[in-house]
């Protein structure tokens, strides 16, 4: 079987385990909505433009909500000694890992993004794009740094101290293309964060596993 | 097929082991004794490659794709059913026909019956027999049971003993427990950690 192979063997696994236990995207869900109505109810009037900056916020927590539940399953069952130890490249696991966390972010998004529209009306297709673009380089850099907080100690605390500041550009480059008449240059740092951390979290992910 | 010289492994200040000398041709059995917080754990993720020694030099001749590693941990998705863990495993140890493979590990230990069943509703004793299933699932040349024997009933114990002197003399095998009397196959060397 090929790389593709064993990444959609490991994806489908992720996949099936949410499906089977439903822990993950419901509390996205209500983690993102939540947060867009305590948005609509601290901002008076008509702050679209301030909402929209607040929308990159929920985005990004509700990233590492996600992020903090990737390696779950393994954490608990000393599964990625098993993982580690099939004859496929280390780094299938991360990339099954990245793919599964942006299916489950898109699913969340599609409910986040109409209680943005709801409360506070619609985005263009500049923003959506950047959204696409942030969910895989969120993605991309946060499953290789839960991969590094799942052998810590203090994993919980771990996790969002190394996440936030990696995952700064894409709010400023997220916010960048959804308030701005001229997108292109954000959306175009946004995908050049995703290449950068695609190729080291590809890269780099055999050394956070393997001793 | 394993060589140690002089291996020892430390966490932090805390010596795990010490200055190991060890040599298990191929088709060995090596038998792995010792108390509690010994080593054994520690001497067998070195040998599959999921730890890295902090002294002396040690050599496996196998690939990875040929190492059968049973944890203490069952290294199974409790969500997922017995066919579907073993399905995954196949997948990525690339098991030549794997549904027949998968059918007949599972007859053998006994849980054919509970194929669809998620792993979590299991008891210990066929996490044990279904742990032993993924570690035998892809034929693997050496394989590292550690504490083989917990939690199984006579009847699995008797299941895998079968599988032991079938493979002995055909696979290299080392085995750590703390109780060797349960073993009825014979080891052809042994090791006492202190």
């Amino acid at each position: 079987m090929s790389y593709v192979g064993d990444v959609a063997a490991l994806a489908r696994k992720d996949l099936l385990l949410e499906l089977r236990g439903r822990e993950t995207v419901p509390a996205m869900v209500v983690f993102a909505v939540g947060a867009l109505v305590v948005f609509r109810f601290a901002l008076p009037g008509e702050q679209s433009e301030a909402a929209k900056g607040l929308l990159w916020v929920a985005i990004l927590f509700t990233a590492l909500l996600a992020l903090t539940r990737a390696f779950a399953a393994e954490r608990d069952q000393g599964l990625l000694d098993a993982l580690v130890l099939a004859p496929c490249d280390r780094s299938a696991i991360w990339l099954a890992k990245a793919v599964a966390t942006i299916a489950f972010l898109v699913l969340v998004e599609v409910f986040a993004l109409a209680a943005f529209w709801l409360f506070f009306g619609g985005l263009g297709v500049a923003a959506l794009a950047a959204v696409a673009l942030a969910d895989v380089g969120l993605c991309a850099a946060g499953v290789l740094l839960a991969a590094m907080a799942v052998g810590g100690r203090a994993r919980e605390l771990l996790l969002p101290v190394l996440f936030l500041p990696v995952a700064l550009p894409v709010l400023v480059g997220g916010v960048g293309a959804t308030v701005t008449d001229d997108p292109a240059r954000y959306l175009g740092f946004l995908a050049l964060y995703d290449a950068v951390f695609a190729i080291l979290a590809w890269a780099g992910f055999e050394y956070v596993v393997t001793e | 097929m394993i060589r140690a010289r002089a291996l020892s492994k430390r966490f932090g200040t805390r010596v795990a082991l010490a200055g190991l000398d060890l040599d298990v041709p191929r088709g060995g059995f090596l038998l792995v004794t010792g108390r509690n917080g010994s080593g054994k754990t520690t001497l067998l993720r070195l040998l599959a490659g999921l730890a890295a020694p902090t002294g002396g030099a040690l050599e496996v001749a196998t690939e990875r794709a040929r190492v059968g590693f049973l944890a203490h941990e069952p290294l199974l998705y409790r969500q997922l059913t017995a066919v579907e863990n073993l399905d995954l495993y196949a997948r990525l140890y690339r098991v030549a026909e794997r549904r027949e493979r998968i059918g007949m590990l599972l007859e053998r230990f006994d849980l054919w019956d509970a194929r669809h069943d998620p792993v979590g509703t299991f008891s210990r004793g066929m996490l044990q027999r279904l742990a032993l299933c993924r570690t035998l699932l892809h034929e693997p040349e050496l394989l590292l049971l550690d504490e083989p024997f917990n939690a199984l009933d006579v009847e699995g114990a008797t299941l895998l003993d079968r599988e032991l002197e079938a493979a002995r003399g055909e696979r290299t095998l080392v085995v750590a427990t703390h109780d060797p009397d349960r073993l009825a196959v014979p080891a052809t060397a042994r090791l006492r950690l202190a």
